[in-house]
């Protein structure tokens, strides 16, 4: 394939690739970045648009009777299948569970639709499908619908499973991100990027040998500690691809304020710390898949960061920043030094550098 | 160009020829190619780059930068005061 | 992390801030030329924390923006190619070429693959023998001794499906070119640790002869570049120009012995353009001809165009510090890292990606003053 040169002469080379940048879907578009927001305010929205869904967020809460019903749907595309600490299935149950939680719902159950490519081993199914129900077992919950297709060989890398879940909504639990308030404290519920690493750790052309493993867990559990603290919560997320500075970001938009993250504060493993040196990464972009970060009342922090430590998922949980003023959206780093730089949603995803 | 990370040398082998080794980057062991640096041993300390050893950490340079970097007065100023 | 983590050192940054701010009197600009150390001065904000008297200017030390655009087409055009995988590192991705970048090549169904390391390719190959693997080889002369074991290995084991675009430049050209400009205005510099690391120190010696500046052989972590700024200026304001080392703990004098022979062997010194700067001489690499059957444009039969950059890109003047990119036209406008026009927009170490997200800072500083 050849084209002609901007000049229009006629040329050796030409850019061989149709140019039709913005006209189709890059892998930039899946990162949970800004492409993908872009991506989600050019098509879905206007076409989808309805009170509900306009949120934008992970799980939309209706009123069914006199329950309040919240639901959540969610795709798994993830390479390797099997990783440090897990799989495509426990990832996808756990990060169902996770999205009903972090909304103040109890999970009540989940559907899961498996797309699986011609050729994928029996046997290897079978290990996911078992490990769902272990990680449903764990969760509390059950996998109470499911469906199967099967598409030709180079589809689907293996195997895609997309789950909904579906949960109830205790009264008197109020969150969301209309209710964060200059002066709240940001908490997070662990160390950061374990799952990205341990996935990154698995993948060809990138090996390194680590103890890292994923983080990917329920966290229904930890989010009823947290809630009976007597702490006023004002809004959860579970940072997931794009990692914490992604959901950070989120919060700032959807409540317009500015927040100030502290470095040193921030918890990483050593083995996340060295993997993300090593490859140029910042860990704050590193995807979690078992940690949530909340917004509360900084005169209730202390009492839930108490409960959330108690919980065996929240050992290591502490404070990292706070909600600084209005007039955001804004999310600012200090570093060890005490400079601030901005601390902005990537475009795609982090790519491993040389430079 | 840039990123250069140390690591310490944990285990050498010969692979194809060429000697490689395992390094710790404290947490994270990687594969990564010694040919350039003939004269390192198992726990020397590597500056790693794409894979590669570029130098052997000279572990008295680096105290004595240190050292220097928190002088609270250069050598310089205390001529300046003699 | 051992002799990372010491370097990075609160105190030893306060301690040396202050050194500075003593014996600095009067206003200098300083270039550092690698791309890691600005990563590093944007990352922790260390040209805040210097004295305004101290101004860092961001050098042509990325050599993911000075990649020759044809060499970016180059790989492109080959990934497109059925049968053949294209192995880059990853801050090439995202590089604009002539009209797209390897990752669009890749949406559009091209085998394009990120690694870590040459070898990493090269294991591919060998891996995957009815494959071609071809390595973009892109650094200055701290990756070229990677991409040389990798084709001299593959000579060694006769890997016939493994070639190389190689693309690598050297530094003290640069620092040449800027030095010999009418309009040049650093008058010190802080030369690239991991180059010198690998190329040693005496080749700075005639520029800094020649030209009279101080050239400090300086790290990447804060403490490395605030003494690396330390010394700078005490050469400065001492009206001394020499050629200093302060990353003595990677760099000695001679460098690398070992890998300046094997470069020596597989490459040959040739004339190149730069992306956003004139041809400077001898300041690329090619294979030597004993070695040019890995050469995967000869072996491709890709021929040298000429590729123009968008008419508004001012890279050049940027990457020789005379124009700062808030003072580009097209800055923040037609050019932001999402849509990039040249190089520095692109990569997170390019000056004009480094000016871009400081300068939402200094807007919101600017908005609240006024507010108040």
């Amino acid at each position: 394939m050849s084209g002609s040169d901007r000049n229009g002469s006629p040329a050796s080379l030409g850019c061989p690739v149709p140019t039709r940048k913005g006209e189709v879907i890059v892998l930039g578009h899946g990162s949970g970045g800004r492409l993908t927001s872009e991506l989600v305010n050019r098509v879905f929205l206007p076409a989808l648009s309805n009170p509900l869904l306009d949120c934008l967020n992970d799980s939309a809460e209706v009123q069914v009777g006199t329950s309040r019903v919240v639901f959540t749907t969610d795709s798994f595309v993830v390479n390797p299948l099997r990783f440090p600490g897990g799989d495509i299935g426990s990832l996808a149950v756990n990060g169902t569970v996770n999205d009903l939680a972090v909304a103040g719902g109890r999970p009540i159950g989940l559907s899961a639709a498996f797309i699986l490519e011609e050729g994928l081993p029996i046997a290897e199914l079978e290990a996911i499908v078992q490990s769902m129900r272990r990680a449903a077992d764990r969760a509390g919950v059950a996998v109470i619908a499911a469906d199967t297709k099967v598409v030709e060989h180079g589809k689907a890398d293996g195997l895609f499973i997309t789950t909904s879940g579906i949960g109830v909504v205790a009264g008197g639990i109020e969150l969301g991100a209309e209710r964060i308030q200059v002066g709240d404290a940001v908490l997070v519920s662990g160390p950061i990027g374990d799952h990205g690493i341990a996935v990154m750790s698995a993948r060809e052309g990138l090996e390194f040998q680590t103890t890292t493993v994923s983080d990917s867990a329920p966290l229904n559990g930890l989010v009823s500690r947290m809630l009976e603290s007597g702490g006023a919560i004002r809004c959860m997320r579970d940072p997931t691809r794009g990692g914490v500075a992604t959901v950070i970001n989120e919060l700032a938009k959807s409540s317009g304020v500015e927040i100030v993250i502290e470095e040193t504060a921030v918890p990483v493993r050593n083995g996340v710390r060295a993997a993300c040196e090593i490859l140029g990464l910042d860990p704050l972009y590193v995807a979690c898949e078992g940690r949530l970060v909340a917004i509360v009342d900084s005169a209730g922090a202390e009492q839930v960061l108490a409960a959330m430590r108690h919980h065996p998922l929240g050992g290591s949980s502490c404070r990292i920043g706070a909600v600084i003023r209005s007039g955001g959206p804004r999310v600012l780093l200090r570093t060890a030094f005490g400079t601030t730089r901005p601390l902005d949603v990537l475009a795609g995803a982090q790519l491993p550098r040389i430079c | 160009m840039c990123l250069g990370i140390p690591g310490r040398i944990v285990g050498i082998v010969d692979e194809q020829g060429l000697r490689m080794g395992e390094i710790d980057f404290g947490g994270v062991t990687r594969k990564v190619c010694l040919a350039y640096v003939p004269e390192a041993l198992v726990g020397d300390y590597a500056i790693v780059h794409a894979g590669f050893a570029i130098s052997r950490v000279d572990e008295a340079e680096a105290a004595r930068t240190l050292e220097l970097a928190r002088e609270i007065e250069t050598r310089l100023a205390e001529e300046d005061e003699s | 992390m051992k002799f990372l983590d010491e370097f990075r050192d609160a105190a030893a940054v306060r301690t040396l801030l202050e050194r500075i701010r003593a014996t600095i009197t009067r206003p200098w600009i300083i270039m550092e030329v690698c791309g890691g150390q600005t990563h590093t001065i944007v990352h922790y904000g260390l040209d805040e924390l210097l004295p305004r008297e101290v101004t860092l200017v961001h050098g042509p030390g990325c050599p993911v923006c000075v990649t020759p655009i044809e060499m970016i087409d180059f790989a492109i055009e080959l990934s497109t190619r059925q049968g053949l995988t294209l192995c880059s590192f990853g801050d090439m991705l995202r590089v604009p070429g002539s009209t797209c970048d390897l990752f669009d090549a890749r949406a559009a169904g091209a085998d394009v693959r990120v690694v870590y390391s040459p070898l990493d390719a090269l294991d591919l190959a060998r891996r995957e023998p009815m494959r071609e693997v071809v390595f973009f080889a892109v650094g200055f002369e701290t990756t070229a001794p990677t991409t040389a074991m990798a084709v001299h290995q593959a000579a060694r084991l006769k890997v016939p499906n493994f070639s190389v675009i190689v693309a690598h430049v050297r530094v003290p050209p640069a620092i040449e070119a800027i030095l010999s400009a009418d309009d040049n205005r650093v008058q010190g510099f802080l030369a690239a640790g991991h180059v010198c690391t690998v190329m040693g120190i005496d080749e700075y010696w005639p520029l800094v002869e020649r030209f009279k500046v101080p050239i400090v052989v300086t790290g990447f972590e804060p403490v490395d570049l605030l003494q690396g700024v330390e010394m700078c200026v005490a050469q400065l304001e001492q009206g001394r120009a020499e050629v200093e080392n302060q990353y003595a703990r990677s760099v000695r004098n001679a460098g690398n012995v070992t890998a300046r022979d094997l470069l020596a062997e597989v490459f040959i010194f040739v004339d190149r353009r730069w992306r956003g700067l004139d041809t400077l001489p001898k300041s690329a690499l090619s294979l030597s001809d004993r070695y040019a059957a890995y050469d995967a444009i000869r072996r491709f039969g890709l021929t040298q165009a000429r590729a123009n950059e968008p008419m508004e890109c001012r890279a050049g003047e940027v990457l020789r510090g005379l124009l700062k990119p808030t003072q580009c036209p097209a800055f923040g406008s037609s050019c932001t890292p999402d849509h990039p026009l040249g190089a520095p927009m692109v990569s997170s170490e390019g000056a004009c990606a480094a000016y871009f997200r400081a300068g939402r800072l200094a807007t919101a500083a600017a908005e609240e003053t006024e507010a108040k």
